[in-house]
């Protein structure tokens, strides 16, 4: 396993972190943490056939924290000295009205996080240019040879490479090494004045080999051809409530909106969630067992360690049905009472900590997903995703299909248009009523935003049916 | 020059000689390094924000922040990076890299600088820059004075998602080989406030929003206006129901009808033409609306969010006629993408710091008609108002549109009661010839700013 990250890497010691910390020791503060951050991100991009962009962003900075009972002080600096430390630390404890330091802090030790989940050799920062280059001619090539309808292609590859290190006022030195990498494709197939686009991508916290082995960026490209020229035939998709089968993988994006955003801590310490004092209810149907993982190797949204050092865990956040846990930070956890689950989250050192989602994704269950299509005599099997929202206040919660298909007596028959689905988060999962044994999570492609803030999320889901949900198409 | 760049202005800073003299040196490193065309973009900034909830302090947050750009050209290949590391060796080291990364990319012969007469000539000063600074107990007052006017507006006002007041000034600094140099410098002020109100019977809540966003801090409208506001777009969600699937006219608010315009603008972007994305390709010179549009963008507006005096690559910016009486007229360009449709820059160029220049609008606005919000809604028989849209179900390919939405059922031209849990569907080509009336009411509250809009018919799917 690799070494400990040390706070040398920012050009501090320990005796600094300890300095800024105790200066953050005062009357009335709980909590304190600094969070060093250095990020190098590059991409390149094509489009015409040609790799035309590339670009490449450095940052660094700390963000310096205290707080207060439900009270959070930041400030955040890109200078790294002593001094500057210092000046974030007096504008951080301006919410505890105090300068009296009343406690020393323990001496943080540095320590390596508990996981190992993306163990790489090699940096994506140290592979060649001109290896993302040939990548992307090759993706190129693959999607038009698919269908001489395919008239451009765009391919992006964007790589992240981020160390941090968090120093708290509980005596937690650690820092996790953070590579990150998506390649996305999209692919704008035309035929008579016709137009329509497909996407497709995935990635992870892996090495650049994983996008060359077995040719899967050949797979992700004739997938993007693929959705593209299936929407050339697309009919106006319906409108109204009707049976939907979900297929598997990143159609989970409904779990995300529909009960994940309402099960971060957050909220429900607020009151502010659809969710809120409905531990050990029911919230959907016994089938539907649901969990955020942060533990799973070399996924995008996983983590060896969240925003504050927690390592992460697998939380059971419903089980056959009934509410059982919710996704916390060291804030809320400590303002109700629960227990740390590693959701503790900021999208760099600019930001505050909120509770937020890893990987969230439903167990499989004991349905043949061909029995679930069959079961349906006239509905929608929606494959493909854009986005989703939530209003996490009153539950509604709606997200887009990219690629879907009419189910008529059971069979899937015609693609049909891009149409949004809307439901009430507890209302649609109390409506599904089978569960595919075939679980598959998504290919690692999704950015969660809340507050302001984008993270890289997974989710994941076994083929589904939901008995009955709105859909948002023009044909009545 | 970024997205952010609403909080930009023109006047040239105290310390933007040394922000000169870096990019000099900068420009002057590059060409030693192989480049034949070098631009730098710096910009610094400094944010105090507080979000107060239930009365209580909730979150304090104050940074001041830089960032350099650097963009090189070696021929006709180009890369861009950026930094937040003003130090010599680490500028230096970023030079050198990204003089090595533009060439491994391949050869675009359409790529390179605006020409040199191009550049900005004037940097006239546009009045977005209010040097007001507020300290931390102001701003917390100010919220907290916005969270207790909703609570005290209506009983069933009973939590809070909080109040937020953010001040922010900061600059820009372009300079390039060419020689062009300018800077502008600008600010914000804001307050939101974000009651929730609950129904005593059922315990179902429902969130109101509303705000104010000013460049000059006298400007902002009162902390009790903004919360009594938005505590009665929190109430009068109250019991809001689903209504049956069916085909009406929709009359879209300011803010929705804003966000149908933020997808003509991206439609109208130079880089979406050119690849093929967008579902305006080919329609210059065409009717792309009803005759009742008219749409101006217009990057010089007086204390306008989206003012400057040049855009990201030092092009002047200008007032563009997009839409004329529905006749699409202009597209919104920068250099490249003009090139590759055999135009020219309309001052367009978007620059985020660490991002080549893509196209944005500066001051995108629907020209206000004749009738008021109340004469449309009294036009309507049997329609949806809309207040709200959920979701991302706009393909920019095809102009389909399907999205979540929330809003009131008009039932003989009045406000009958709240609606949710609904999707409004049509295709943005249709929906835009299909505008009957135009309102009156055209406020900037961003960028992009629209009056209500009536559409003749669009499927809503509910029960």
């Amino acid at each position: 396993m690799k070494e400990a990250v040390q706070l040398a890497v920012f050009g501090l010691t320990e005796a600094d972190a300890q300095h800024v910390l105790d200066l953050l020791s005062v009357r009335g503060i709980d909590y304190a943490d600094l969070y060093f951050e250095s990020r190098v991100s590059e991409s390149v991009s094509m489009e015409e056939g040609i790799v035309k962009r590339a670009t490449k962003s450095i940052s660094r900075g700390v963000g310096v924290r205290a707080t207060a009972g439900e009270k959070t002080g930041l400030a955040y600096s890109d200078e790294l000295t002593r001094k500057d430390l210092e000046v974030a630390a007096i504008t951080a404890r301006y919410i505890a009205n105090s300068s009296h330091g009343d406690r020393m802090v323990p001496v943080p030790t540095c320590v390596k996080p508990v996981h190992d989940l993306y163990p790489i050799e090699r940096a994506q920062i140290e592979v060649a240019t001109s290896e993302r280059v040939a990548l992307l001619n090759e993706i190129d090539a693959e999607a038009r040879r698919y269908d001489v309808r395919i008239k451009n292609v765009m391919a992006s590859f964007t790589t992240e490479y981020k160390v941090v290190m968090v120093a708290t006022s509980d005596g937690t030195l650690v820092g996790d090494i953070q590579p990150l990498s998506r390649l996305q494709i999209s692919c704008i197939a035309e035929e008579n004045g016709n137009r329509q686009v497909g996407s497709f991508g995935g990635g992870g916290r892996v090495e650049f080999e994983f996008y060359r082995e077995q040719n899967r960026h050949l797979d992700y490209a004739r997938e993007a051809a693929r959705q593209a020229v299936v929407n050339l035939s697309a009919v106006e998709a319906p409108a109204g409530i009707m049976p939907v089968v979900l297929g598997r993988g990143w159609p989970g994006i409904l779990l995300h909106e529909a009960i994940g955003h309402g099960l971060e801590a957050d909220f429900n310490r607020k009151k502010t969630s659809a969710f809120s004092n409905l531990m050990g209810q029911r919230v959907a149907s016994e089938v539907c067992t649901i969990v955020d993982d942060g533990t799973l190797p070399f996924r995008r949204g996983s983590l060896n360690m969240d925003d504050e050092g927690t390592p992460t865990s697998c939380t059971l956040l419903i089980e056959k049905g009934i509410l059982c846990g919710y996704m916390t930070d060291k804030l809320n956890a400590r303002l109700m009472g629960m227990r740390l689950t590693g959701n503790g989250r900021r999208e760099s050192y600019q930001s505050v900590v909120l509770p937020r989602m890893t990987n969230t994704f439903m167990l499989a269950g004991e349905s043949d997903p061909e029995d679930i299509i069959r079961s349906v005599k006239k509905g929608l099997y929606a494959v493909s995703f854009g986005g989703g929202q939530v209003d996490i206040t009153n539950g509604k919660f709606v997200f887009s299909a990219s690629e879907a298909y009419l189910i008529e007596d059971g069979k899937i028959t015609r693609p049909v248009k891009g149409a949004t689905l809307i439901g009430n988060g507890s209302e649609v999962l109390k409506r599904v009523s089978m569960v595919g044994h075939d679980l598959q999570l998504d290919n690692g492609i999704g950015t969660c935003g809340k507050d302001g803030q984008s993270v890289p999320v997974g989710v994941g889901l076994p083929t589904i049916k939901v008995d009955e949900i709105t859909v948002g198409g023009t044909q009545l | 020059m970024d997205c952010r760049s609403d909080k930009q202005s023109s006047l040239v800073g105290e310390h933007n000689g040394d922000y000169v003299a870096l990019a000099t040196d900068l420009i002057s490193r590059a060409k030693r390094y192989g480049a034949t065309e070098v631009d730098v973009v710096v910009a610094d900034g400094q944010t105090l924000s507080v979000q107060v909830r239930v009365g209580a302090v909730d979150r304090l947050t104050k940074a001041r922040e830089k960032r350099l750009g650097l963009r090189v050209f070696v021929g006709r290949r180009s890369a861009v990076s950026s930094t937040c590391d003003f130090s010599n060796d680490s500028l230096e080291h970023l030079v050198a890299e990204t003089c090595a990364l533009a060439k491994t990319v391949i050869e675009d012969p359409l790529s390179g600088l605006p020409e040199p007469s191009q550049m900005a000539q004037d940097q006239p000063d546009l009045d977005l820059y209010d040097g007001t600074l507020l300290n931390a107990e102001t701003q917390i007052e100010w919220a907290q004075r916005g969270e207790a006017a909703a609570f005290s507006a209506d009983e069933r006002v009973t939590n809070s998602e909080g109040a937020e007041f953010e001040s922010s000034s900061g600059r820009v600094m372009l300079a390039n080989s060419h020689g062009f140099v300018g800077s502008y410098q600008g600010s914000s002020f804001s307050l939101s406030v974000s009651p929730i109100a609950s129904d005593r019977q059922t315990g179902s809540m429902q969130r109101g929003l509303w705000y104010d966003v000013q460049r000059k801090f006298a400007r902002l409208a009162s902390a009790e206006s903004i919360g009594q506001e938005a505590a009665k777009r929190a109430v009068r969600r109250l019991g809001a129901r689903k209504v049956p699937t069916r085909r009406v006219p929709v009359v879209f608010d300011q803010e929705t009808a804003g966000s149908l315009l933020a997808n003509l603008c991206t439609a109208v972007s130079g880089y979406s033409l050119y690849k093929g994305a967008s579902f305006l390709v080919d329609q210059l010179g065409q009717r792309i609306a009803s005759d009742l549009i008219t749409i101006y963008d217009d990057g010089r507006l007086m204390g306008g969010f989206g003012s400057r005096p040049f855009d990201g690559e030092g092009v002047a910016t200008r007032k563009n006629t997009i839409v004329e009486r529905g006749v699409l007229t202009s597209y919104l360009l920068d250099t490249y993408s003009g090139k590759k449709l055999g135009l020219s820059s309309t001052g367009n160029a978007s620059r985020g710091i660490g991002e080549a220049p893509s196209v944005g609008p500066t001051n995108f606005y629907l020209v206000p008609g004749t009738s008021t919000p109340e004469e449309i809604i009294r036009s309507v028989k049997q329609g949806l108002y809309l207040t709200e849209l959920l979701g991302f179900g706009v393909n920019m390919v095809t102009g389909d549109y399907s999205r979540g939405a929330c809003g009131f059922w008009i039932e003989n031209g009045e406000l009958a009661f709240p609606v949710e849990e609904i999707t409004v569907a049509g295709n943005l080509k249709q929906m835009f010839q299909d505008i009957e009336m135009v309102g009156n009411d055209l406020v900037f509250r961003g960028r992009i700013a629209s009056p209500t809009l009536k559409i003749a018919e669009m499927t809503v799917a509910g029960d």
